[in-house]
């Protein structure tokens, strides 16, 4: 027996309880849909099975809480299938969201465990593949709230395409575990299966309205680009594996110190760095990211926008910070030009736009080119307001897509700006809704947007980009003209008799809630952002 | 690692994932590009298993092994894809893929 305990290696559950309790929430609510009509039966064997253990665990372990939350956690799943059995797609949202709550709750468990005096301490875990801290922790969060308020934003919209099925909570549960391993990961080998996990349920998401050609080919344009950047991603890995003799992140970036930049250093750093421009979107390799934004479901536009930036870019700061550091003279000012064009062409770009998925798509690609100016910093304060900014357009960009999802469910089709004329007299609230979510990405003050673009460019300015922030404020500037064309033509110009004889978009409880969430994050953290800031100060901290 | 050099493993490595990748900015059959894009991850396992050779440590075949795998849930989720997008287009062409261009 002793024997035996040395054998197996210690696994640091507790550091991999988030991913694990969403995962696990996943395959429930997977096993629910494929049980049918038995689902009381499944769901009371699974019940059976993990309070048993949890007693098992209570009796011979001496544990008392860990158990206890999951013989909870199981009698909860029970009560819910029960109350819920004739309504599947009610308990799988319902168990999909407690579950992102869930994993909330440990993050912040985890956070409170890990931090001290303020600042997280970085360790990793399980053999150095993990890492655990503030980064990882900051970013799960961001992953989790926009899962959850992803939810009740796209209930209406998938019930109204006839595109409600089974497969679509476990995916988004599964996407959501990927992008939290790729914030999470100190190894290149993780680095490569979280992509490849975010991207597999992103894929399938995107295509969900399987009769709708759009939808089709957005999801086949995200395929074929998505698996063609994590190929040159992966000989990146490769030749850095080559390079260095590790995959591991920290250790390969002492062995660069050592090695200093050869042709091969240079290689593998331009492959990774072609590989996350492409996840984050950076100008030019930004090609498929209108087109999937415009044609996917907009509820998984949302998540898209917000999870996949925020993971893509924790890893980005993760594997240049942290393991190319010494070759920093080499890839700063890449990044810089692909930040510049980025900026420029995103808000450019947007401004001819006419469809407003199409647009926000566009403006996404601005977005990240803010982002990167955190990335460019290579401080502290950097990594902090890049946090905080990808949380806030985390909210925002969830917010947008989701009023956005309810004011094409009226319509039926996709929104162009035209479609907004005259949003005002018949459907006040998503109006108010969407203005203050463009108003928040223009970067108006007073709003969220304005506090995130202001904590990275003075992150920018404390590491001397200015020219980087001036460009960046140009490029504001250019953005916030579209912007605000759309809020003019929702409240002032006048709305076409065919759409005034349309009924007024329906708002359920769930959308309610999902849009009071988003629009109070964003009023709140314009106006009092100190104690998220701080948070976001404290989360920089990296493994090294 | 006798008789064949470490050098021209990598070189066969980075002409096949050359090959790949300009297959794949080249063709405009969906199929085959798909097969390029296995054809660039295969490239990479040979690299990787070079170097794992070469430093004397499993990481990169570890590496491998999860390359091969991710591989073949690619190919099910994209053959899914391109089959449902043949359904609806009757053609797999990446060209007629272009009604989001507006």
């Amino acid at each position: 027996m002793i024997l035996l305990a040395q054998a197996i290696p210690q696994i640091p559950w507790a550091a991999l309880s988030p991913e694990l309790a969403l995962f696990g929430v996943g395959i429930l609510v997977l096993l629910l849909e494929t049980a049918g009509d038995r689902r009381v039966a499944a769901s009371a064997a699974v019940a059976g099975l993990l309070s048993g253990g949890g007693l098992l665990a209570i009796v011979q372990l001496d544990q008392v809480i860990l158990p206890a939350l999951v013989i909870l956690a199981a009698l909860t799943q029970l009560a819910l299938t029960y109350v819920w059995q004739r309504r599947p797609r009610v308990l799988s949202a319902l168990l999909s969201a407690l579950g992102l709550l869930a994993t909330m709750g440990l993050v912040a468990w985890q956070w409170v465990v890990v931090s001290d005096g303020g600042l997280v301490q970085p360790q990793s875990v399980l053999a150095d593949m993990v890492a655990v801290d503030g980064v990882a922790l900051f970013t799960r969060v961001i992953v989790c709230s926009a899962a959850l308020i992803t939810i009740p934003l796209g209930w209406m919209y998938l019930e109204d395409r006839r595109v409600h099925r089974a497969e679509y909570y476990p995916l988004l549960l599964f996407s959501a575990v990927g992008m939290n391993l790729l914030a999470s990961s100190a190894d290149l080998i993780m680095v490569f299966i979280a992509v490849e996990v975010l991207s597999l349920g992103l894929y399938v998401m995107s295509g969900f309205a399987t009769r709708d050609l759009t939808s089709q080919e957005s999801a086949f344009k995200y395929f074929l680009l998505g698996a063609f950047s994590s190929a040159i991603l992966l000989y990146g890995i490769a030749l850095t594996y080559g390079v260095t003799g590790s995959t591991n992140i920290a250790e390969a970036g002492r062995a660069l110190t050592l090695a200093g930049g050869s042709a091969l250093t240079l290689a593998a750093m331009g492959l990774l760095l072609v590989g996350f421009a492409f996840k984050t979107a950076l100008v030019p390799f930004h090609m498929w990211t209108p087109d999937v934004y415009q044609g996917a479901p907009t509820p998984v536009t949302g998540f898209m926008a917000a999870g996949t930036k925020a993971a893509a870019f924790a890893a980005f700061i993760r594997v240049f910070v942290g393991a190319f550091a010494p070759l920093e003279w080499s890839w700063v000012p890449v990044i810089w030009t692909l930040a510049v064009i980025t900026m420029l062409g995103g808000a450019i770009l947007a401004v001819v736009q006419t469809d407003v998925k199409r647009m926000l798509g566009y403006s996404a690609i601005a977005h990240a080119g803010y982002a990167a100016i955190g990335l460019l910093s290579v401080n502290a304060a950097g990594v902090g307001g890049m946090l905080f900014y990808l949380l806030v357009y985390a909210m925002m960009s969830v917010g947008a897509f989701g009023v956005l999802s309810l004011i094409e469910r009226r319509q039926q089709r996709a929104v162009q700006i035209a479609d907004l004329r005259g949003l005002w007299r018949r459907n006040p609230v998503p109006t108010i809704m969407l203005g203050l979510f463009l108003f928040s990405l223009a970067g108006i003050p007073g709003t969220a947007g304005f506090m995130a673009k202001l904590a990275v460019f003075r992150a920018g300015l404390q590491a001397d980009q200015v020219a980087l922030v001036i460009v960046a404020v140009i490029s504001s500037v250019i953005a916030a003209f579209f912007y605000l064309r759309v809020t003019v033509a929702m409240i002032i110009e006048d709305e076409p008799d065919d759409l005034a004889r349309e009924a007024p978009a329906v708002l359920t409880i769930g959308a309610q809630a999902g849009l009071a969430l988003t629009a109070a994050a964003v009023v709140v953290l314009g106006v009092i952002p100190g104690a998220v800031v701080e948070l976001s100060a404290s989360a920089a901290s990296l493994v090294r | 690692m006798s008789g064949v050099p470490i050098g021209w493993y990598i070189a066969l490595s980075a002409v096949l994932f050359t090959t790949g990748l300009v297959g794949v900015l080249v063709r405009r059959s969906v199929v085959v590009m798909f097969m390029c894009i296995e054809l660039m991850l295969n490239s990479v396992n040979l690299a990787l298993i070079t170097f794992s050779r070469l430093h004397g440590n499993l990481d990169g075949q570890v590496l491998s092994f999860f390359v091969i795998v991710v591989a073949a849930a690619e190919v099910t989720v994209g053959l899914a894809l391109i089959v449902n997008m043949f359904r609806l287009m009757g053609s797999t062409d990446a060209d007629h893929a272009d009604r989001l261009r507006s």
